[in-house]
């Protein structure tokens, strides 16, 4: 009980458990992949040439390690957790108690779907990011970025580096605008500034088009994509009547902002604030012994992050009595950063128009097979407007990915659900039957498997 | 501003599947009903449920007259509202699948046959048999059954579907169904009855409201003031990934029975696996008194999963994708609440169904309207009074 136990190793979770080590607690590190830095770090592996980033002193870091549960105990809270390879069977149990725990769990990225967007050869920005970064993998030869947001650029840029040729990056919305609007926040965004025009330096340098109010409304092809149709849009995202052009791809990439991984929060009961996990100065949530820094709590890039996850492994270690000197740099950072973030996102919504690119029969939820027409008849019909009574009816988001794709766009596409409602998940990550058969829920016991 | 809002009949406060029930069979009469849900319909107990339309976990008595009341009304029910609203909007799930019961001790062998032949003297279809034939019922049963018992009657349904076909009907006969609308007491005229319903959205004028609130029964009958003994009991179903057909019936423990009519605090459990529409498989069903408490535990999720294995060897390597919990209402003496409350008239209460629900809303329905509109009773309504001792507060 008497450790700070930091989840995920993206750029918070690392600064939480070096800011906690520091004042000389205990300090446990638990993620699912083997390396540290999250998918913010992702690097190929030392045989394609990339490295590892090194130890924490002071840190006992769990690799390859899931929480798929987490439940609270007299005194802090208990996380079960598997060891070993998801897939592979024999995977080791232990439990974790913690007094102090910080939830650094990050957000992937979010698909807004469109006709044709569940063909192979269209990816998340994220996961072409992921193949480029991780694997050296380019996931097309001519390939179109389309979405929202800044993090398109880097993708852009990790693309081309792998040998894509990118045929141009598709902003829905009009980034320059938004900025200037709010000199303060620009101001506060110094770097990330300058990091965006040198994005458009490396765009310009190699003759990648930036086209702002424009996105791919659909995609074409039989076994895997082949063409786009791209649109100029409006303001709230509908497509500008006559601005419809074919482009012919063999990959497409959408990115349209980010969906926090909340369900390791909900499961401790943390309040949420909108979708995002509320804290308070010291990264704080609702409840007690529970610190939450990254991704989670707000999109706003990696230095936020990093400046977040200081305060909050600085306040878990405090709370078992570790000492360390109050952080001015990174509670400036957090300061600046939340100027930022607030900036970006103003600048970058997710606007209602996307909703009309929907056809009859667009799938929702890939997993399930629900298309469109199912989810409004589910509404219409039989008055599914409650998380649990749509996903009942229109199983939407009870596949594999148990809604964590297509959640946040059916609570676009329905209104008024409950964001904890859609991120209440007590079983956080798929386990056997088994394996849950055989757990462990002291932490004094064995797996009996 | 004043707004005029209509009269109904009757207010239905609760969208679950025994509050959808009452409004069906109340509409089928002749009543304008309005259904009152403080958040979505079908969203509450009835989302939990696994949709159990069960006779074999029943023992003689007036339950089970309930049960197979409900249970025959079922199937006519749907065919009706097949007519009415069409095939899609009338589409449940509905799977006469039958239960197999199986003991897989010397101890819980005897107890079992016994409670058999007691269902099969008052007329319930229960069938020993041997475990050989119970192999050949469920071909990936654990060799270690001792005796078995099957049930053809048991079926199952989508307890969402069920409730939401139901409202669609309420609505289609042009009662209303207001989600997001709490009911938050009754006005009485001058006669001491009750005129209307207080809502979030203000009073709605009726002439009789029936309180199908579930686990929140108490608390709504309270806020009326003629307060019941209502409670919560916490329950957990695990579901794994969909999977090739596996389970053909609903399989259970021989101990599901003791749990069911047990009062004791703490968590029990019980093995009660099926598969659905969907592929998956369903495994209940933990009982837990621990108020309206949602907090997930793991060793309550542990048992049910020993116990699935334990049953179903090859469901070991199998994914659970999640689990979720609800709350089943129970009245002291573990018997439905259904008729008027003597305190108050028009108030109606039709709760406690506990984990039954699903599987008594047919006859629960029926039962209220024909209560409500002063009609003969198809089943014997007396056991489930609303002033038997320790149900009235």
């Amino acid at each position: 009980m008497n450790r700070v136990v930091v989840v995920g190793a993206g750029p918070a979770g690392m600064a939480a458990a070096r800011a906690a080590a520091a004042t000389g607690v205990e300090v446990v590190l638990v993620d699912s992949a083997q390396g540290l830095g999250g998918q913010y770090h992702r690097r190929a592996p030392e045989s394609l040439g990339g490295n590892e980033i090194p130890p924490i002193p002071g840190v006992r870091h769990l690799a390859a390690t899931t929480v798929w549960a987490l439940e609270p105990v007299p005194g802090g809270h208990r996380l079960h957790l598997r060891t070993g390879p998801a897939d592979a069977p024999g995977r080791q149990a232990t439990v974790l108690d913690t007094a102090a725990l910080v939830l650094a769990t990050g957000a992937y990225d979010r698909a807004l779907p469109f006709p044709g967007w569940d063909l192979p050869g269209v990816f998340t920005a994220g996961a072409a990011q992921a193949l480029a970064k991780g694997q050296k993998v380019a996931v097309g030869s001519r390939v179109l970025l389309a979405g929202t947001g800044p993090f398109l650029l880097p993708v852009a840029e990790s693309l081309i580096g792998v040998g894509a040729r990118v045929l141009g990056v598709l902003e829905a919305n009009i980034p320059v605008g938004g900025w200037l609007r709010d000199p303060l926040a620009l101001l506060a965004g110094r770097a990330k500034a300058a990091e965006l025009a040198r994005y458009v330096t490396m765009l310009a340098r190699h003759r990648v088009p930036f086209r702002p109010r424009t996105t791919v409304i659909a995609a074409h092809g039989t076994d895997r994509v082949t063409e786009v149709t791209t649109a100029r849009l409006t303001a709230d995202w509908r497509v500008r009547p006559g601005s419809e052009r074919r482009v012919p791809v063999d990959a497409v990439c959408v990115g349209f902002g980010f969906t926090p991984q909340l369900e390791l929060a909900v499961a401790a009961g943390c309040r949420l604030a909108g979708e995002f996990v509320e804290v308070n100065e010291a990264q704080a949530t609702s409840v007690a012994g529970v610190f939450a820094a990254g991704e989670i709590t707000g999109i706003g890039g990696a230095d936020l992050s990093e400046a977040e996850g200081v305060l909050a492994g600085l306040a878990a270690a405090r709370l078992l009595g570790g000492q360390g000197e109050t952080p001015r740099r990174a509670i400036a950072a957090v300061r600046a950063g939340r100027r930022f973030a607030a900036a970006l996102d103003r600048a970058h919504p997710v606007r209602a128009g996307w909703q009309s690119w929907l056809a009859e029969d667009t799938l929702i939820c890939r997993c399930e097979e629900v298309d469109y027409g199912a989810l409004c008849r589910a509404v219409r019909d039989r008055d599914a407007i409650g998380v649990r009574s749509l996903k009942l009816v229109s199983r939407v988001g009870l596949g594999a990915c148990q809604g964590r794709t297509c959640g946040r766009n059916a609570a676009d596409l329905v209104g008024g659900l409950d964001p904890a409602g859609l991120a209440r998940r007590p079983i956080a990550a798929p386990v056997r039957l088994g394996e849950l058969a055989t757990t462990p829920v002291h932490p004094n016991e064995r797996d009996t498997s | 501003m004043v707004v005029s809002v209509a009269y109904s009949d009757v207010v239905v406060v609760g969208a679950g599947v025994v509050g959808a029930a009452c409004a069906e069979a109340l509409s089928a009469a002749g009543s304008t009903v309005t259904v009152l849900d403080r958040g979505a319909p079908a969203s509450g107990t009835t989302a939990a449920g696994e949709g159990n339309i069960l006779v074999s976990d029943k023992g003689p008595g007036a339950e089970l007259e309930l049960a197979r009341a409900s249970r025959s009304r079922w199937p006519e029910l749907l065919a009706e509202l097949r007519e009415e609203l069409g095939p899609a909007l009338a589409d449940v799930e509905w799977e006469p699948k039958g239960g197999v019961v199986v003991a897989t001790s010397a101890e819980s062998a005897a107890p079992l046959a016994e409670f058999a032949a007691a269902q099969r003297a008052v007329g319930v279809d229960a069938r020993q048999v041997t475990p050989a034939e119970a192999a050949e019922l469920e071909p990936h049963l654990t060799p270690r059954v001792v005796t078995a018992v099957h049930y053809p009657e048991d079926a199952q349904l989508q307890p969402v579907l069920a409730a939401t076909t139901l409202l669609a009907a309420v609505r289609h006969r042009g009662g209303q169904v207001r989600a997001g609308v709490a009911a938050l007491g009754v006005e009485r005229g001058a006669n001491g009855a009750v005129s209307g319903v207080r809502t979030s959205e203000g009073v709605l004028p009726c002439g009789a409201v029936v309180n199908a609130c579930g686990p929140w029964a108490g608390a709504f009958a309270e806020a009326a003031g003629a307060p019941i003994a209502v409670l919560p009991r916490r329950g957990m179903v695990l579901v794994t990934g969909p999977l090739p057909k596996t389970v053909w019936h609903k399989v259970y423990d021989a101990d599901y029975v003791g749990a069911v009519t047990s009062g004791e605090a703490g968590v029990q459990t019980s093995t009660v696996i099926e598969s659905t529409g969907a592929g998956t498989v369903l495994i209940g069903s933990s009982r837990q008194l621990v108020g309206l408490d949602e907090t997930m535990r793991v060793e309550v999720l542990r048992e049910l999963a020993r116990k699935a294995v334990a049953l179903f060897p090859v469901l070991a390597g199998v994914p659970v994708l999640r689990a979720y919990g609800g709350f089943r209402p129970y009245a002291p003496d573990h018997l439905p609440v259904i008729g008027a409350d003597p305190r108050l008239p028009g108030l109606w209460h039709a709760t406690g169904h506990e984990g039954a629900g699903i599987g008594l809303a047919a006859a629960t329905g029926r039962l209220i309207a024909e209560l409500v509109t002063g009609r003969p009773t198809h089943v014997d309504a007396e056991p489930f009074r609303v002033d038997r001792p320790g149900v009235l507060l």
